[in-house]
C-alpha cells in the first residue's frame, strides 16, 4: 500500500523535490544551530520562546481539530463525513509530527531529550504534553491506517478499531486542554495567566484544522480524481463558521477583562500586541491583519448564502487559518514574554535560519500530508 | 514462516514501541534521586536580607555581582539579548513595580540587586520537566547543568526574571576561569546558587562577603535566634511580588 506514494506524474515529483530541497535548507540551518546555539535565532534573555514554540502550539490545534470530522461521523452519523474522515485522521499525524520536530528544534541540548523519560516528572506540565502528544499520535496513526488498510483489501474495518476510534474524541481534546496548561498555570505571565485559554486554544483549533482540511479537499478535487463531495465541504463550512465565531467572542471576552478592568499587568501584553509598548509595535501591523483577515472571513463565513459558494469559502477558510496563524502561531506566545518580570519591553523576530527551520519543519508536514493523500487517493481510485 | 514486507515493517515499529514504554516503566518505578521536600523546625530554611539604604549609599557599586560573576564562571556577554547573570542591579521602579508615584520621594532609578529568590514554592521547580531544577531541604534552588535540556520552559515560569540561557558557548566570554567551579556549555539554563559550594565549606555566598557596606544579611530563616531572623523582627522590609504565592527568600530592607 505504501508504494503508492511512489508513483506519480511528473507534477507529483517535481512538488516531492521542491519539498525536500526546503527540508535540507531547514536541515542545513539546524546543523548550524546545533553547532552555534540557540544564539542564531532572534530570541534572548527576555523572549526566550518564538515562532518554535507558537508554531508548536498553533499545530497542535490542527492535529486536535481531526476530531471535527470524527465525531460527527462516528458520533452523529453525519455520512458526508465517511470519505474524509481518514484525511483528518492523516492530517493529524503529520501535524503531531511538526509539533515534536518543533520542539525538538527549540531544546538547548537536544542529544538529552530522552531525559524526559529517564526522569518522568508527574508535575511538570511538558511530561502530560509529551504523554498526550505520541499517544494521540499513535492512536491516529493506527486508525488511519487501519481503515485505509481495510478499505485496501475491499473489508470491513475490524470490530476493535471502534472503541480506539471512540477514545480518540476526548484524547484530541486533551491535547489542546494540555497544550494550553503549559502556559495558564505560570504565576508570572498575565496574557496566558486565564482560564479561558483552554477553550479558546479548542475554539481556534475547531476552525483552523476544518479550514485546512477545506482547501486539502478543494485541492483534491482539482488535482486527483478524489472528491470530498459538495456536502461534505459545505459542513466543513459550517464548522468552521461556529468556531471561528467562539475563537472571537473568547478573544473579546479576554480583551474586555483586561481594558475594563484597567489592570496594568493584564492590560499591557494586549497594548503591546495591537498598539505598541514603549515604542515597540513589531507585532501590531500582524496582529491587525490577523483581526482584519478574522472579521472578513467571520462575514463570508456567517451569511449562509456566501459560505455555500465554494471559491467564497475557499478565500474564507484561507483567511482563517492565516489571521490564526498570526494570532497564536507568532503573536499570543511571543506576547506572553512582554513586559519582562523585570519590565523590560523587548523585541522579537524569528532570523533568517530561524525561518529556513521552520520553513523545513512546515515542508516536511506538507511531504507527509501529500504522500499520505497520494496513498489515500490510489487505494480509493483502485476499489 | 515467510514475512511480508509490511509485517515486518509492523513488527518492527512494534518492538520499537515496547522498548520505548518498558523504558518507561522502568524510569517510573525507579529509584528517586531527588529528595523529598518537607517542612519541619528543624530543617534550615537560607535567606538573604537586603539592606537598601546601606546599599545606595554606594552610588555605582556592582561589587556584590563582579564577585558572583567572578566566582561562578559567569560569562560576560556583550550582547544584551544572550546576557547571562546570576546577581546584577536593576532600577528600583522595575524591581517593584507599581509603586513609585509622583507624589513620594523614591527614587525610580535607584539601582538595586536582584538575584534568584530561591522561593520556597518555586514555579520553575514545578515545571522542569526532568527535575534538573529543584529544591534542597535547606531551600537552595538547585540547577543540573548536565540534565538540563534547555527547554526554558523553567524561565517562562520564574515570575522574577532569574535564569539567564546560554544561547552561546560561554567559555569564550570568561576573562577568567575559577577552576573551583564547573564552567558551562551552550544550551542550558543558570541562575544563581547561593553559593551552595561556600555554605558546604561554611562560608557565606560571595556577594555578601564583596558588600563593602555589609547591606546584605545571609542565613537561617527558620532559626529565630539568626542575625537575619533579628533584623527582619526590627525592620520593615519587602519581598519581590509575593502575591504570586512563590515565597521568596530574599528580603529588601526599605
Amino acid at each position: 500500500m505504501l508504494d503508492k506514494a511512489l508513483q506519480g506524474g511528473r507534477g507529483y515529483w517535481a512538488w516531492i523535490t521542491l519539498l525536500l530541497l526546503l527540508i535540507a535548507a531547514g536541515f542545513a540551518c539546524y546543523l548550524r544551530q546545533l553547532e552555534y546555539g540557540l544564539g542564531i535565532t532572534g530570541l534572548s534573555r527576555d523572549v526566550s520562546w518564538g515562532i518554535y514554540i507558537a508554531q508548536f502550539t498553533f499545530f497542535v490545534g490542527v492535529a486536535a481539530s481531526a476530531v471535527m470530522v470524527v465525531l460527527p461521523y462516528y458520533l452523529h452519523d453525519v455520512r458526508q463525513f465517511g470519505r474524509i474522515t481518514v484525511l483528518g485522521e492523516l492530517l493529524a499525524v503529520a501535524a503531531v509530527i511538526m509539533c515534536m520536530l518543533f520542539i525538538f528544534v527549540d531544546m538547548g541540548q537536544p542529544g538529552r531529550v530522552l531525559n524526559v523519560l529517564l526522569y518522568p516528572t508527574p508535575h511538570s506540565l511538558m511530561f502530560w504534553d509529551m504523554v498526550s502528544l505520541s499517544g494521540y499520535l499513535l492512536l491516529n496513526a493506527v486508525i488511519a491506517s487501519v481503515m485505509l488498510g481495510a478499505e485496501y483489501k475491499g473489508l470491513a474495518a475490524p470490530g476493535w478499531i471502534r472503541p480506539v476510534i471512540y477514545l480518540s474524541i476526548p484524547w484530541a481534546v486533551s491535547i489542546h486542554t494540555v497544550t494550553a496548561f503549559l502556559y495558564s498555570g505560570l504565576p508570572g505571565r498575565p496574557l496566558w495567566f486565564t482560564a479561558v485559554l483552554a477553550p479558546r486554544f479548542l475554539a481556534s483549533a475547531f476552525a483552523s484544522g476544518p479550514a485546512l482540511l477545506i482547501l486539502l479537499c478543494l485541492a483534491l478535487r482539482r488535482l486527483t480524481s478524489f472528491d470530498a463531495g459538495k456536502e461534505a465541504i459545505r459542513k466543513l463550512g459550517v464548522i468552521v463558521a461556529y468556531a471561528m465565531t467562539a475563537n472571537v467572542f473568547l478573544l473579546l471576552l479576554e480583551l474586555f477583562t483586561a481594558f475594563y478592568s484597567h489592570k496594568p499587568e493584564h492590560r499591557e501584553p494586549f497594548e503591546y500586541l495591537f498598539s505598541g509598548l514603549n515604542g515597540h509595535h513589531s507585532l501590531a501591523l500582524l496582529m491587525w491583519l490577523s483581526a482584519a483577515l478574522a472579521l472578513a472571513a467571520l462575514a463570508a463565513l456567517l451569511v449562509p448564502r456566501w459560505r455555500e459558494n465554494e471559491r467564497i469559502l475557499a478565500l474564507a477558510s484561507a483567511a482563517v487559518f492565516l489571521s490564526l496563524w498570526l494570532e497564536k502561531g507568532m503573536g499570543l506566545i511571543v506576547a506572553g514574554f512582554v513586559p519582562s518580570p523585570l519590565r523590560r519591553v523587548t523585541a522579537y523576530a524569528p532570523t533568517a535560519p530561524e525561518w529556513a527551520i521552520v520553513l523545513g519543519i512546515w515542508a516536511l508536514g506538507a511531504l507527509l500530508v501529500t504522500m499520505f493523500y497520494k496513498i489515500t487517493v490510489a487505494v480509493r481510485e483502485q476499489v | 514462516m515467510k514475512l511480508s514486507r509490511k509485517d515486518f515493517l509492523r513488527l518492527a515499529a512494534g518492538a520499537v514501541a515496547l522498548a520505548g514504554a518498558g523504558g518507561l516503566v522502568h524510569a517510573v518505578n525507579g529509584p528517586d534521586a531527588t529528595p523529598r521536600l518537607r517542612s519541619g523546625q528543624d530543617r534550615k530554611r537560607w535567606g538573604m536580607v537586603i539592606d537598601l539604604q546601606k546599599c545606595h549609599e554606594e552610588k555605582g557599586c556592582d561589587r556584590c555581582a563582579r564577585a558572583c560573576h567572578a566566582t561562578h564562571n559567569v560569562p560576560g556577554i556583550p550582547d544584551k539579548a544572550h546576557e547571562v547573570k546570576w546577581i546584577w542591579n536593576e532600577r528600583s521602579a522595575d524591581v517593584f513595580p507599581f509603586q513609585p508615584s509622583e507624589y513620594t520621594n523614591q527614587s525610580a532609578d535607584a539601582p538595586l540587586p536582584v538575584l534568584c529568590n530561591h522561593c520556597t514554592d518555586p514555579a520553575c521547580v514545578r515545571v522542569c520537566p526532568t527535575r534538573a531544577t529543584w529544591k534542597r531541604q535547606d531551600g537552595v534552588v538547585m540547577m543540573d547543568y548536565h540534565r538540563c535540556i534547555g527547554c526554558r520552559y523553567c524561565m517562562a515560569a520564574c515570575p522574577y526574571g532569574s535564569r539567564s540561557f546560554n544561547y552561546e558557548d560561554p567559555r569564550p566570554h570568561l576573562e577568567r576561569i575559577n577552576p573551583d567551579f564547573p564552567t558551562r556549555t551552550a544550551g542550558v539554563v543558570e541562575k544563581c546558587n547561593f553559593c551552595e559550594e561556600r555554605l558546604a565549606r561554611g562560608q557565606l555566598p560571595a556577594c555578601v562577603e564583596a558588600c563593602p557596606r555589609q547591606a546584605m544579611a545571609f542565613g537561617d530563616l527558620n532559626d529565630e535566634q539568626s542575625a537575619i531572623r533579628r533584623i527582619l523582627a526590627r525592620r520593615f522590609s519587602v519581598q519581590r511580588q509575593p502575591e504570586l504565592g512563590c515565597g521568596p527568600s530574599i528580603f529588601y530592607l526599605v
